[in-house]
């Protein structure tokens, strides 16, 4: 979709309405697909539901979960230190006009001054690069699988093996709460604050596609496979679609570490992104760019 | 089959895990911070919110959008009801809760005191916010909206709330147990 000249703050506000109210074609696929292989009745109930909803979201432009998250904005190309202003600015207005709710508050005294700003918010990644357009992408994520992310500093003796137990147990352990089916984000290696963050970062890669890395790829669909035999289901209450995808990052560690983290998505793994080129033009898609 | 809100011990003592149910009528919402307060007002004998009583409550931070009087629920799924574990047995018990709808479960002891009270534990497809906000039709009231939107204990008239699945029965069968034990890891 290319749409003529507006504001970072317009785009902004777009893309967080994008992300919210219409499910990423790559996940709704997922979801059809799981629906036709589903035997459990209760399980094929829930994936009904889902489906029902998210065409229902789409149809009506609200958001397709009350929990529109804390947004995550990755920004990348070409831009200056204003950026991070206009995402906030953004932010405030998508709030009051979608509406989102209002979820950020102190950590401690729990305050919530109702426009999902405040101290350390909006939440930017930056990657600058030597494009000439500003590109943005958000993933608003709820608590529900939020607070399901699980990190290890393994022994590297662990290997493949304690890699595997420990995602397979992470999302188990974890049972219906994440809202289950999940897309399930790994990172192995880097630091422990690097780890986290690829795994969070995997949920962004397009489920559709396949991993460049062919041991990851391998790995993938051997945690898919597994993942999917375990029984626990969509919400927890049993089926064969507990997840819709595994995604894995990698990148190079201590020797002495072998760090593990797994970030939950839940079925409504939403992402959205901007490219605004020099000529005042701009292109949203919800994945890979068409 | 659509069950009518506020329910009697006897409908709930009826209802066994899978049955799948509609919600029509009274339905609460309630969650960590609802929890918080209504049981520190007991413990100071202070007033609590009347309809909480034998009350249908929905472990939800609605997003509603209006003003005092011309409220519209936009988006309203369930939370996830395991943060409410260790409040959620007094709730239950002190108010002689009838039904708790959540998502993901909850845990022994929560189930435990719905057992003896006469509660179920109604499963709503977590993240489905838009087709649960068109079955609680109209809002018809708030309390406590000083705890913020998500946090506030709103009052909706229902009308076919669900699909919901009774997940954990008044006997202490539960849905999420059975799953539990069966898991191949």
């Amino acid at each position: 979709m290319i749409r003529m000249p507006e504001s970072v703050e317009d785009a902004v506000v777009r893309i967080l309405r994008i992300a919210n109210t219409k499910l990423p074609l790559d996940i709704g696929w997922a979801l059809e697909a799981a629906a036709g292989w589903e035997s459990n009745s209760v399980a094929y109930t829930q994936l009904g539901a889902i489906m029902d909803n998210v065409k229902e979201a789409e149809n009506t432009g609200r958001p397709m979960c009350q929990d529109t998250g804390v947004p995550v904005f990755y920004v990348s190309g070409a831009f200056d230190a204003s950026v991070a202003g206009r995402i906030g600015e953004g932010l405030r207005r998508a709030t009051a006009e979608i509406p989102l709710r209002p979820n950020t508050v102190d950590p401690l005294t729990r305050e919530n001054h109702g426009d999902n700003l405040g101290e350390g918010m909006p939440i930017i990644r930056y990657h600058p690069t030597d494009d000439d357009f500003l590109q943005i992408t958000v993933m608003p994520k709820g608590a529900g699988s939020e607070n399901m992310t699980r990190m290890a500093m393994l022994n590297p003796s662990e290997g493949e093996k304690g890699i595997r137990d420990f995602v397979v147990n992470a999302v188990l352990d974890a049972g219906g709460r994440p809202c289950p089916p999940t897309v399930v984000g790994v990172g192995i290696g880097g630091t422990a604050e690097t780890c986290i963050e690829m795994a969070k970062e995997a949920l962004l890669l397009p489920i559709d596609s396949d991993n460049t890395d062919k041991r990851l790829a391998k790995m993938e669909e051997e945690l898919f496979v597994k993942l999917n035999a375990s029984g626990l289901g969509p919400m927890g209450l049993g089926g064969d679609t507990t997840v819709l995808a595994v995604r894995i990052r990698k990148a190079h560690c201590h020797t002495a570490s072998l760090p593990v983290a797994v970030a939950i998505g839940c079925w409504a793994t939403r992402r959205a992104s901007v490219r605004m080129y020099p000529d005042g033009t701009a292109e949203y898609f919800q994945g890979a760019r068409p | 089959m659509i069950l009518s809100s506020p329910l009697s011990e006897e409908r709930v003592r009826s209802l066994k895990i899978g049955d799948l149910v509609y919600i029509s009528g009274t339905v609460v919402t309630g969650r960590d911070a609802v929890h918080m307060r209504a049981l520190q007002y007991l413990r100071e004998g202070k007033r609590t919110p009347s309809e909480l009583q034998g009350s249908t409550l929905y472990h939800c931070g609605p997003i509603i959008e209006g003003e005092e009087g011309g409220w519209k629920v936009v988006a309203a799924g369930p939370t996830t009801s395991a943060r409410m574990n260790t409040l959620a047995p007094e709730m239950i018990r002190r108010f002689g809760i009838r039904a708790v709808i959540g998502k993901g479960g909850i845990s022994k002891e929560v189930s435990e005191a719905m057992e003896e009270v006469g509660c179920v534990y109604l499963a709503a497809t977590g993240g489905a916010a838009v087709t649960l906000a068109n079955g609680l039709s109209k809002v018809t009231g708030v309390e406590w909206q000083d705890l913020g939107m998500a946090e506030a204990m709103w009052r909706f008239e229902a009308d076919r709330l669900g699909p919901l699945v009774v997940a954990i029965d008044a006997k202490g069968n539960s849905l999420y147990e059975e799953v539990r034990k069966s898991l191949v890891r």
